[in-house]
């Protein structure tokens, strides 16, 4: 399983606080999926993706690893023309699509792909245990962030047993077909997955005891705010401003 | 299952936000601090889980399993599949940060309600009625949760009513593989290790 294949990195987006990244990703993401302008929505792809760029990510790998968020698209694509009532421009049988319909699926898209570029640049370049360090410090209740850490710390963990049992079934001659005794199987295998997360978490917690765990644990690396990220804030904001007063204009246009 | 950014309106995707924090803050208060390995632990192992490719003629699906999210973890699913769902959109980058307060909404409900009302029958001491709850578990987690998220398009806007119908007659398959898939997985938690059916926040005489 790969994970994180973003978050190596030495570029701008990589090193600024993670704080900072997420205090700039989360109005981002809701300006943009609030907005209904095509002109913002086309600004924000450009610019979601001069911050790829500048991130030094390949956007072969980007789009590889979103693919099948294109599926999505397409399906909006396929069904919005048709649902929305409008200026006739294909006609399929009894279908009609109408010049309003491609233009909303138009905005759609525009509107998700910048968003998943914007969620990469900003947080797929961070780590996700920065990231969970980086919620603690916008007072997120302790429990979450511990049940964050710990779910995400073990997926990998998990992940390697799951793989230990599939490749058990393979070896005594499992093909999955589509058929109950496929069906049946992958239930037992997804039962032994949980007993033995089961067991597991009781011996991490003992493990946890043994070391002295109290409800608390304790960070020894600590984010420091730089002049560069505090520039990287006013530029981002800015933009981010000029966004939201381009969707103003175009609304009262 | 999941609803893309870009898409629902802004009433939808606050109401979404506070029903998410609302539950979550049930869930987390449910939850003793140790209970947090198990409940995490198990949250990785469904996170794995929903990986798994099922074939099904000449394509194949993931299972969602809210349903035995609701049956293991208790009121604990609301902050789970929260978890889930942002651990997968920070993994696998698809997005869907904005609109990860209606998509929790969308899956814990259902599993809420499979909890409430199966947990009681699927431990019980007659087998017959358990392999019919689990299975019943298994259809209404997936059934609730695509009318759910079917809901949630169409209060957005009602040019989305033709996708909000694919949404809930794509996933009827799922629902059928989720009913047998859930059979075999409570049969096997049954026999094997019951403990692992007791929720994290029950207490048991």
């Amino acid at each position: 399983m790969i994970i994180e294949n973003f978050a190596e990195g030495k570029s701008l987006l990589h090193t600024t606080d993670p704080r900072i990244k997420i205090c700039l990703c989360v109005p981002y993401i809701f300006v943009i999926a609030l907005s209904n302008s095509l002109y913002t929505a086309a600004a924000a792809v450009l610019i979601a993706l001069s911050l790829i760029i500048i991130s030094g990510l390949r956007l072969g790998n980007v789009l590889k690893s979103i693919r099948v968020f294109f599926w999505f698209i397409l399906l909006l694509w396929v069904v919005l023309p048709f649902s929305i009532p409008g200026d006739q421009i294909i006609r399929l049988g009894p279908l009609r699509a109408s010049s309003q319909g491609v233009l909303k699926a138009l905005a759609i898209s525009l509107k998700s792909t910048a968003i998943v570029f914007f969620i990469i640049a900003f947080l797929g370049t961070t780590k996700v245990f920065s990231l969970v360090h980086a919620m603690s410090h916008f007072h997120m209740p302790k429990k979450l962030l511990y049940l964050t850490f710990l779910s995400y710390r073990y997926i990998h963990v998990i992940y390697m047993e799951y793989v230990k049992l599939r490749d058990a079934m393979r070896i005594r001659g499992f093909r999955p077909k589509t058929n109950i005794h496929t069906y049946k199987s992958i239930g037992y295998l997804i039962g032994m997955l949980l007993i033995r997360s089961y067991e597991r978490s009781e011996r991490i917690y003992n493990a946890m005891l043994c070391r002295g765990f109290h409800g608390r644990f304790y960070l020894f690396e600590h984010f420091a705010v730089t002049g560069r990220d505090m520039v990287f804030l006013s530029i981002m904001a800015a933009t981010l401003m000029g966004i939201g007063w381009m969707e103003w204009i175009t609304k009262i246009m | 299952m999941h609803i893309a950014d870009g898409i629902l309106s802004a009433p939808v995707l606050i109401g979404g936000g506070v029903v998410a924090a609302g539950g979550t803050a049930v869930g987390l208060k449910k939850m003793d601090m140790d209970k947090i390995p198990r409940v995490a632990v198990l949250t990785a192992a469904f996170f794995v889980a929903s990986l798994i490719h099922i074939p099904l003629g000449p394509t194949n699906l993931h299972l969602i399993l809210n349903g035995l999210v609701g049956l293991l973890l208790g009121w604990a699913c609301f902050p789970a599949i929260l978890i889930g769902l942002l651990l997968q959109s920070l993994i696998f980058g698809f997005g869907g940060l904005t609109v990860l307060g209606v998509n929790t909404v969308n899956m814990a409900t259902p599993a809420i309600i499979v909890y409430l009302v199966f947990n009681r029958f699927i431990r019980g001491n007659r087998r017959i009625i358990s392999i019919i709850c689990a299975a019943l578990a298994g259809v209404f987690g997936v059934l609730l949760a695509s009318l759910l998220t079917a809901f949630s398009l169409v209060f957005s806007g009602e040019e989305y009513i033709n996708i909000a119908k694919i949404v809930v007659v794509g996933h009827i398959p799922l629902m059928a593989v989720e009913g047998v898939v859930n059979v075999a997985i409570i049969m096997l938690l049954r026999k094997v290790k019951p403990e692992v059916l007791e929720v994290p926040h029950a207490v048991y005489e």
